[in-house]
């Protein structure tokens, strides 16, 4: 099944290596379960999504049916599997964040970029991501997730400021 | 029952079953109904249908049959107000995003949802909001999509990932937007993936060429056997106004288990071809003219007496395909006999017949077909078994799964999709040479077994390797994956040149024949150009008299045959195949044969007839499979078939002699040549 490595391939040495490594924790016949892990470093890689090419290799890397890496990069919303901007937006729409203004600072940044949710602007800056579940920060409601880092009690100014900080 | 059962109620009934076995499984046993859908006995449990809830005494809330391990003193109640509730609920949970388009769904009338929503449905739908709607990916020629239709089982991905041994569909997306699909449009290329299409509970996955065709309550099935390998899969046929619509599997633990490869269900679609026969035809000044019977039969009559006559009747040779039955051979070594010939063989694309001794032992696997799965090693040498006998590879592959070694010597790589223990590829001019060493790293464990496959049987110089390979096995089993439907019964049938025909002379085989035609030739379903070695085509053209008895018109035939006498296929016939295993499998006909064709037997029977031979005063196919029989009985034991030594000569070969050995899956015969979904099969497969 696995074919050899040619040269020409769209994961990066390092992240072939990573990924091996990732199937190494798990018992001989279960590399299934490094799929995520595979998956994340793929995108990593990929400015953020994830080519059915890409998809491809990582399921060559591990030994398994391209199919199944399908299914998992189609299931989590972590995953894109279409090209999308630069910087991920995501914004709370969940009941704390709902009730404290989520949906009116999902609006403002929608009219502001001149995209709506699950779009990314012309210049493949952002990714306004599809409406985000809870990220348990209710405490700080409402709230947006910009690539990684979680920004809490955020007004539609703040959100401005923090979307002009992005390079 | 053992020790290590444990005893349970259902409904007040007292119940006994292994520990651990699923609950599903044991009322299955007693008779007791539970509704399901993603349950399936043949594969893993994945509980995600939730149709099977019943009503456990002291669980907080129903619990799924398919997946709650039976234990001791468990009560267990399936048609309480809880568990009506929560299969009730379940349904009209499934029912939700279902469309109701059941008057146009092929499923219609054998749909499992269907069924279940008269017993637990609603009559009218609670859910007001809209439905979703699924793209329908093109998985080829075989199987339609209709997803919106989808329940999400999981049945098909797990026959995939757990049967066939290659995941090709997946779940994609979840919840609402969780789509089963190949997600790359790309077709099913696995050879036992038709079977998804009786995995499916529901109108999702069906029957590509018979879509629209017919209604499920409208058909008759008639139990038959399938003719492609040396497995004889038990099927249905079902049957509409005197057509076969379609082929459906039949249970059959010690054969198919409950699977048929694609080959076997959608090779019916080369039955009704334009170019089928509907009348005999025979030359007259040059053209076949179509005639009736009478006049069709005399000329055959007439043709075989000038030659017996003229040139003796040494100087006809026949020739059966490898799938016709019992019946149809014993018939043709009969008259053949009666001639004065014993030039008959029914091993066509066989090329070495050194050694070979007419009266030895018939060929077969050696091992009965569910042993195979408990063999501890095997080595396959030329064979390619995923093409040859898919249902066989499963079996081998359940082996494999469950730690046999298996090993092979071939001609090339392919694809097995189950661990390998040595694989080696070869020249197969070095094949004989190689077996000793390679059988000696195979060949581990209490329960060995060899088989040659028909790469190996079609070797130019089989003799010496079937001398290594009987020396290789050294006390594992021996066995040969025997070709066509009935490859096995044939030669029990006295389809081989020679002595077991009874006539004394030596007999030429078909190898000769493919060489050098005899002055006469019978071809009986066969067409020398496609299904003998090559050359044939060009050989038997230089026959004076060529009778061909075969259900379709090709090229070939129709240049070269003086007389054409129409008969049944194996959907139109009765008779008997002898499997890899020798079973013999006696089935009857499923349909009329089209127009004025007819059963190969009677076609025999009235040549016989009409030659004023006696002996052939046949009322039907039991009479003369009781009179085959008798014959096999007064018969010496076989003797010893493997030749050795100097007894068989050595031959010059050159690389052209092992030209061709491979023959695609989609090649073997005329019916599965003339299927046209299964010829776009063959075309993509040469294509990737």
């Amino acid at each position: 099944m696995r074919r050899d490595v040619s040269d020409k391939t769209l994961l990066p040495v390092a992240a072939r290596a990573a990924i091996r490594e990732s199937a190494g924790r798990f018992p001989r016949g279960r590399q299934r379960s490094a799929v995520l892990d595979a998956l994340r470093l793929a995108q990593e890689g990929n400015g953020g999504w994830l080519s059915v090419e890409l998809m491809d290799e990582v399921a060559e890397e591990l030994e398994l049916p391209p199919i199944q890496v399908y299914e998992v990069a189609t299931f989590y919303s972590m995953f894109q599997v279409r090209p999308v901007g630069r910087h991920c937006v995501s914004v709370c729409t969940n009941i704390s964040c709902w009730l404290r203004g989520g949906e009116e600072l999902l609006q403002h940044l929608e009219s502001r970029l001149g995209i709506s949710v699950g779009e990314s602007t012309f210049d493949g800056r952002i990714f306004l991501k599809e409406e985000e579940e809870c990220l348990a920060a209710c405490t700080g409601a409402p709230m947006m997730m910009v690539d990684h880092s979680y920004h809490e009690n955020v007004t539609p100014e703040e959100a401005d400021r923090i979307i002009e900080g992005l390079g | 029952m053992a020790d290590n059962s444990v005893r349970f109620s259902v409904n007040g009934q007292d119940l006994e079953a292994p520990a651990g076995e699923m609950l599903i499984a044991a009322t299955d046993r007693a008779g007791i109904y539970v509704p399901r859908f993603c349950y399936h006995p043949k594969l893993s449990v994945a509980a995600n249908c939730r149709m099977c809830l019943v009503d456990v005494a002291g669980a907080p809330k129903p619990m799924p049959a398919c997946a709650l391990p039976v234990a001791e003193g468990m009560e267990v109640e399936t048609r309480s107000d809880r568990a009506i509730a929560a299969q009730r609920a379940t349904m009209e949970f499934l029912l939700i995003n279902h469309p109701l388009d059941c008057p146009v769904c092929d499923q219609g009338g054998e749909c499992e949802l269907q069924d279940l929503a008269m017993g637990f449905g609603r009559d009218i739908s609670r859910f007001s909001e809209g439905k979703r709607a699924v793209p329908d990916p093109d998985l080829g020629p075989l199987v339609s999509t209709d997803m919106t239709r989808c329940i999400h089982c999981t049945r098909c991905i797990r026959f995939g990932e757990e049967v066939a041994g290659v995941q090709e569909l997946g779940a994609t997306g979840r919840s609402e937007h969780m789509e089963i699909t190949t997600y790359v449009e790309r077709s099913l290329k696995h050879e036992l993936s038709g079977n998804v299409i009786d995995v499916c509970p529901v109108g999702a996955l069906n029957n590509k060429p018979y879509r629209f065709n017919a209604r499920a309550w409208e058909m008759s099935a008639h139990a038959t056997v399938a003719p492609h390998d040396c497995v004889g899969s038990s099927l249905y046929a079902h049957v509409l106004r005197g057509r076969v619509r379609r082929i459906v599997p039949r249970e059959n633990e010690a054969v198919n288990e409950t699977w048929i490869s694609d080959r076997d269900r959608f090779s019916c679609e080369g039955l009704y071809v334009r170019d089928r026969l509907q009348k005999p035809l025979v030359r007259r000044q040059g053209r076949l003219i179509e005639t009736g019977w009478e006049e069709a039969l005399e000329a055959a009559a007439a043709g075989l007496a000038r030659v017996t006559e003229e040139r003796g009747g040494q100087a006809l040779g026949a020739l059966a395909s490898p799938s016709a039955t019992v019946e149809e051979g014993s018939l043709l070594r009969k008259l053949m006999s009666a001639l004065g010939s014993a030039n008959v063989d029914h091993r066509l694309r066989q090329r070495d017949f050194r050694g070979t001794a007419p009266a030895g032992p018939a060929p077969w696997l050696g091992t009965r077909f569910s042993d195979v799965e408990s063999l501890d090693s095997l080595l396959l040498v030329g064979s390619d078994l995923r093409s040859e006998a898919p249902i066989l590879a499963h079996r081998v592959r359940k082996a494999a799964m469950a730690g046999a070694r298996v090993s092979y010597l071939d001609l090339a790589e392919r694809e097995y999709l189950h661990p390998i223990g040595t694989g080696s590829v070869q020249h197969p001019r070095d094949w004989a040479r190689a077996l000793g060493q390679l059988a000696g790293r195979a060949l581990r464990g209490r329960r060995r077994a060899l088989w040659l496959g028909g790469l190996a049987m079609r070797h130019p110089a089989y003799a010496e390797l079937l001398e290594a390979a009987a020396e290789a096995a050294a006390g594992a089993v021996l066995g040969h994956v025997t070709q066509g439907g009935n490859g096995a019964g044939l030669h029990l049938a006295g389809v081989i040149p020679g002595e077991a025909n009874g006539s004394g002379a030596a007999g030429v085989n078909a190898g000769q024949m493919s060489r050098e035609a005899l002055a006469g030739m019978v071809l009986m379903g066969m067409e020398p150009d496609l299904d003998c070695v090559g050359g044939a085509g060009y050989a038997m053209r230089e026959a004076d008299f060529v009778l061909v008895l075969n259900p379709w018109a090709s090229p070939w035939l129709l240049g070269n045959a003086d007389v054409v006498l129409p008969i049944a296929t194996f959907l139109e016939t009765p008779g008997t195949l002898v499997n890899g295993q020798m079973d013999w499998q006696t089935f009857a006909a499923a349909a009329p044969p089209p127009g004025l064709s007819r059963p190969a037997w009677k076609v025999l029977r009235a040549l016989a007839d009409c030659l004023g031979l006696d002996g052939f005063g046949f009322a039907d196919t039991d009479q003369v499979l009781a009179d085959l029989k008798q014959r096999i009985e007064r018969a010496p034991a076989a003797a010893d078939p493997t030749p050795r030594g100097a007894a068989i000569g050595s031959l010059a070969l050159d690389d052209e002699d092992y030209a061709g050995l491979e023959l695609p899956m989609y090649s073997v015969d005329g019916l599965v040549r003339r299927s046209a979904p299964l010829q776009q099969v063959a075309a993509m497969r040469r294509a990737a």
